[in-house]
Formats: structure tokens, C-alpha cells, sequence
């Protein structure tokens, strides 16, 4: 059964179309990521969903009711903000109970669904504090636990660990996990952090201008980037784009742009369709798929070139350096030495990179 | 030389506003408390008689009628000024067309002087000339709206003018504080489902506390040294039924020749203003520790 539904969802400010003929059904359960930049439309898409904004055309039906002019608390949603939003001047009690007070509902249901969420989210000792004596991830718990108590089908999140610190962020993220884990209710996810989509996910919508590029697995997102900008978007450090022309000489052949001392053969790869010869493309190729050293010489496509900088990350060592003029990042392993000057032969297999059109920067 | 000069510049630069704070306030106060103490009627004379001018005030009617009009202009003009800038700072925050025009015509009223406002008013409220006037022209015969000229009624009309020229700065005070308050919060109220009352008697206005607070602090000191209003409005009457106590001082001091009398009000006047002041320098200052 189908969670969220949403038909051509259309909104615009006045002449700025803000999201256009959207379409997107989320399945019960299902844990959706909003992936973008800022200003891709993906909050905005949540705000309509939890019914904070007007839609101008479309229609949303949660668990196959149509809401799409029901009021926020009537669509059975929770929501938790980037900035908390606890009602400053209430206990963390207060906050629990507020929207439950609102719904007229008995004092010992009250008791015992703040109870039940405060036990959860592990913030019993909390309750009689005032937001302002909390600190940033304590907040935030209570914010999601204003969220839980409403009893809900489906959670909304809108950056809600982007106020935190790096050690934090992480560890609220994997509570955020299991107590999806443990509710098993939809949950819809907006952020711009790919590392956070990549982990939670159990599928991930990019958004770009209002429209979504890519809905799918943050495997097969990874994998199959289905255009230039997701390809770029998603994965860190991002992906090496080689400007060239593919050759058909019996087998597709790369030549890159600027030169290139062999031809590289692209027989691995799978295309999507066959393709003309002498098609102007991006081929992508992520700094963790290229192997260095003895192994390199074995790959399909391999080339030497010069260390410029170099970047110890502990476990491995990015390399950037450049291949007929375009910039090109690789990975070592984090205990080869290398040195600025340094000339390192790399390869990749075809089979892992990406090809996209030129000019409309498609996957081929 | 240059070196002294250049080690006590700024003292040299700031001693004559401060000599002129220390005599034209303190040294002035200072006076005026010493001639509260004195039998000076006409001119000064300094034979002293203790708290006896306090005594004369208190007995006085005229004053009591002065205290008492000024504690109902005090709760009516903050009571009436707050809630109506309340609820215009709050209906000019549903993001409304032409806000900036309307701001501005709600906070003009602040830009004239009571002076104007107290003759505009008493040119309004004047029964043959005003309100009553126009209402019998339009066919109403026996429209009576006559509170300028009624003993009881007068000090009302105090309260109108004054409401009239500052709910508009309370408006503007409020809309400040609305405009500091996270959307957030009132999205999500809105997914808790409360409604606009709850959302603002529950969250909002809780919020605004410290500008209830400055709020009701400026116009306490406004309604305690409203005297130019009271002049041009009702000039003090019908005979002294709508005095406030900066009246009845300049009355006693400088038209009935009783210095002592008005120097012992003026007292009265200078503490019931300390009274509000310093518990809110108090915690203004705490505060900022």
C-alpha cells in the first residue's frame, strides 16, 4: 500500500515556479531522502506535503486519503524542523503534550503517550526543563519525540541534524535509523548532506530546479547516475569528468580531449542504446574506482601522470592531479607515501565509470 | 605639556555637558527638593518647616483629584494603548499588501507633539464644533457626545487623545517582536493543530513579555509627565476636574504663588517615576551582566 502519493504537484510564488507537474509515491514504511542544493524546492516540496504551503495545481493522499487542503494537523504527520521550533516559554513536557492538548485528547492518554515517547528517545530526565536549558542534540530529540507522540503514519524531516556538530550529527543520524527501524512508519527526509542520504535512505530523490532527477536506491544512485548533475552531486570526492569523442572503430574508443598518449577501450561498458560515432561526452569516472601501481597496468584504461597535491585523509590519501589538462583525483591507500612531482600510472575499468552526453549531460 | 593635554582630553572634552547634567538636573532637583521643605510661597524664602508643605498637599482636594485622575489615565492609557498595538502589530503581520504605507500612518500620530494632538482633540470632541456637531447635521437631533465639557467625563477624553498618539509607537514596538519570532514555531503549532487564538496566546505572546515590558515602562513615564496634553485639551477643567499632578505643580507654582506646595508635588512626581524607573534599570542592567 501506498503511503504518500503525489500528482502532479505544481506550485508557484506569484510568476517563480517553485516546483513543477511532480510526481512521487512513497510506499508504507519506506524511508525517502530529498537530496539537493539549496533552493532545489526540496523543503518546499515537504512543507506541501505537511500541508504549510498551498499548492497552486496537484493533488497528495496520505495513506489514501486526498489531503490535498486538509489542515497540517488533520493529514496525520509529524514534523521536525532544523530548528527545533520547541515553544520556548514550555517544559519539555509542554512541548510533548502541546499538540496532544490541542486534539482534546484525555490527561492520562496524554501521561502515557509522553511517557511512551520520552522512554524511546531516552529524555525522561528532561521533562521538567525548559528548551533553553537543553543542549542542541537534546533538543532536537525532543523535537522528533513532538513528533512521536502525535501517533503518526508518516514523519517529516527538514534538515534536522544541520544545526548540530560533525561528532553529533552522527551519532543522532544512527538514532534516526533505528527508530525508524523500530517504528517502521514512512518517513520523508529533506537534507543537502549526501553522506546522511547515502546512510538513511532506502531511496533517495534528487531534486534540481523543482524537479526531481533521479528517484532510486542510494546504491543504484551511486552506480548509475542518470545525468551529469547527480553523477557530481552524489559521492565524496566527487566524480572526475573527462571531456572527449567516443570512436566506433569495431569497439567504442575513448579519446580525450587535449591528447591522450593511448586510446582507452570501452568495450566494458554498458550502454544504454548504441551510439554514433564520434559522440562528444563526459566520461565519469569516481576517485575511488581508480586503482594505482601493478594493478593499474592490468585495468582496461590506464595512464600515468603527475602528483600535484596530494591530501591524507587517515585511511586513504586523495590525489589530485591533472590528465591532458583536465583535473583528475584519485585514491591511495593511506600508508603508500607519495610526493608532490611524484608519476604514479592509474587505470579503471570502464564497467564502473559513467558516460554522459555532451550537451545534454545524460547518461549514454 | 601636549602630553597632559592629550591624557585628559577627553574629560576636558566631556566637563561641560557633564557640569551642565550635574546643575540644570540634580542640582535643579536638588532645589526643588530643598524648597519642598521651606514655607516659600510668592519667591523663595529658606525658613524651613519641615514636611508641613507635604501635609498642605495631601489635605489639599485639588490634588487628590489630581492623583486620582492621573491613576485612571495611567490604567486606562496603558490598558487601551497596549491591546490596540497589540492587535494592530498582529493584523499587520498576516503579511498584508502596502504594510510600509500603513506602518507609517499608524505611527505617524508619534511625530506630533501633544500640543497639536490636544488642540486637534479638543477641536473634535467640542460639541458645537466636533463629533456631536456633525452627527446633528447628519440628522441625528438628540446625538449627545458632550465628555469635553462634562467635570466626570473629562479625563477620558485625556485618554483618548493620548491613546490616539501612542498605540501607533506600541504597534511598532510589538511588530518588531512579532517579526523576531522563528516561522518555524508557528508552522509548527500548525502541525500540532492548535488554532490562531491558541497559537498566540500560548506561544506568541509569551514570547513578547519583554516588550510588554518596555512597552508599559515608556508610557508609564509618558502618562506620569503628561501636562502639555492636559493643557491644550482640557486646560486642566471644567474647573479642575481633569488636572493630573504636572498640572496641579505648575498651577501652585507659578499661577498661585505656592513654590512650596509645588516644589512638595513635584517630589511626589519625581518618586512616583523612580518607583517604575529603577526596577527596570535593575533588570535591564542585570541582564546585561
Amino acid at each position: 500500500m501506498n503511503s504518500i502519493e503525489i500528482k502532479k504537484l505544481s506550485l508557484n510564488f506569484g510568476e517563480v515556479v517553485v516546483l513543477k507537474d511532480l510526481n512521487l509515491t512513497i510506499e508504507k514504511g519506506e524511508f525517502l531522502v530529498l537530496l539537493g542544493a539549496s533552493g532545489c524546492g526540496k523543503s518546499t516540496l515537504l512543507n506541501c506535503v505537511a500541508g504549510l504551503l498551498d499548492i497552486t495545481d496537484g493533488q497528495i493522499f496520505i495513506n489514501g486519503k486526498n489531503v490535498t487542503w486538509d489542515e497540517p494537523a488533520q493529514r496525520g504527520i509529524g514534523m521536525v524542523f532544523q530548528s527545533y521550533a520547541l515553544y520556548p516559554q514550555m517544559t519539555v513536557k509542554g512541548n510533548l503534550s502541546f499538540g496532544l492538548k490541542n486534539a482534546g485528547l484525555p490527561k492520562e492518554e496524554i501521561e502515557k503517550r509522553v511517557k511512551h515517547a520520552s522512554e524511546i528517545l531516552q529524555i525522561e530526565s528532561l521533562l521538567d526543563r525548559k528548551p533553553a536549558a537543553l543542549s542542541g542534540g537534546q533538543r532536537q530529540r525532543v523535537a522528533i519525540g513532538r513528533a512521536l507522540v502525535r501517533d503518526v503514519e508518516v514523519f517529516l524531516f527538514d534538515e534536522p541534524l544541520s544545526n548540530l556538530d560533525a561528532k553529533l550529527r552522527t551519532e543522532l543520524r544512527v538514532e534516526i535509523k533505528r527508530l525508524h527501524q523500530k517504528l517502521d512508519n514512512t518517513m520523508i527526509y529533506v537534507t543537502h548532506d549526501q553522506i546522511e542520504a547515502m546512510t538513511l535512505a532506502d531511496r533517495i530523490a534528487i531534486m534540481r530546479d523543482g524537479l526531481i532527477q533521479q528517484l532510486d536506491t542510494p546504491k543504484k544512485i551511486y552506480s548509475n547516475p542518470v545525468n551529469k548533475y547527480v553523477a557530481g552531486f552524489i559521492g565524496s570526492p566527487s566524480m572526475n569528468f573527462l571531456k572527449g569523442t567516443i570512436l566506433q572503430n569495431n569497439k567504442p574508443i575513448f579519446k580525450l580531449e587535449g591528447g591522450w598518449c593511448e586510446s582507452p577501450d570501452l568495450s566494458n561498458y554498458i550502454f544504454q542504446e548504441s551510439i554514433k560515432a564520434e559522440t562528444q561526452v563526459w566520461l565519469g569516472i569516481r576517485p575511488e574506482s581508480v586503482v594505482v601501481g601493478g594493478e593499474a597496468e592490468n585495468m582496461p584504461v590506464n595512464f600515468s601522470l603527475e602528483v600535484e597535491v596530494f591530501e591524507p585523509m587517515g585511511a586513504d590519501t586523495l590525489v589530485w592531479s591533472q590528465i591532458g589538462g583536465q583535473e583528475f583525483r584519485f585514491m591511495i591507500d593511506g600508508n603508500t607515501s607519495v610526493n608532490v612531482g611524484d608519476r604514479v600510472t592509474v587505470g579503471f575499468d570502464p564497467a564502473h565509470a559513467s558516460i554522459f552526453d555532451f550537451d545534454n549531460e545524460e547518461r549514454l | 605639556m601636549l602630553n597632559y593635554l592629550e591624557k585628559h582630553l577627553p574629560k576636558i572634552v566631556l566637563a561641560p555637558t557633564t557640569i551642565v547634567m550635574i546643575v540644570c538636573m540634580y542640582g535643579f532637583i536638588a532645589w526643588t527638593g530643598l524648597l519642598s521643605l521651606t514655607k516659600s510661597r510668592m519667591m523663595p524664602q529658606w525658613e524651613f518647616v519641615g514636611l508641613d508643605q507635604y501635609v498642605r498637599l495631601f489635605a489639599n482636594p485639588r490634588w487628590d483629584v489630581a492623583v486620582d485622575n492621573l491613576f485612571i489615565f495611567l490604567i486606562l492609557f496603558i490598558i487601551i494603548a497596549l491591546v490596540l498595538g497589540l492587535l494592530l502589530a498582529i493584523f499587520l503581520d498576516q503579511k498584508i499588501r502596502v504594510e510600509g504605507a500603513i506602518r507609517t500612518i499608524y505611527l505617524y500620530p508619534m511625530a506630533i507633539s501633544f500640543i497639536v494632538t490636544g488642540t486637534a482633540w479638543k477641536w473634535i470632541l467640542n460639541p458645537g464644533l466636533g463629533i456631536e456637531k456633525l452627527f446633528r447635521d447628519l440628522g441625528f437631533a438628540g446625538f449627545e457626545f458632550r465628555w469635553l465639557v462634562d467635570s466626570d467625563m473629562a479625563i477620558y477624553t485625556i485618554v483618548i487623545a493620548a491613546v490616539w498618539q501612542s498605540s501607533g509607537f506600541v504597534m511598532a514596538l510589538f511588530l518588531a517582536g512579532l517579526r523576531g519570532v522563528d516561522d518555524n514555531l508557528t508552522k509548527a503549532a500548525k502541525i500540532d493543530g492548535a488554532s490562531t487564538v491558541r497559537l498566540y496566546w500560548h506561544i506568541i505572546l509569551p514570547l513578547m513579555r519583554p516588550v510588554f515590558f518596555s512597552a508599559i515602562v515608556i508610557l508609564t513615564h509618558i502618562a506620569i509627565k503628561s501636562f502639555d496634553l492636559v493643557q491644550a485639551l482640557t486646560g486642566g477643567g471644567p474647573g479642575y476636574s481633569s488636572d493630573l499632578p504636572a498640572n496641579f505643580m505648575y498651577t501652585f507654582s507659578f499661577n498661585r504663588a505656592q513654590i512650596g506646595m509645588g516644589a512638595a508635588s513635584a517630589m511626589i512626581m519625581l518618586f512616583g517615576v523612580l518607583a517604575v524607573l529603577i526596577p527596570y534599570l535593575y533588570s535591564e542592567l542585570r541582564e546585561k551582566k
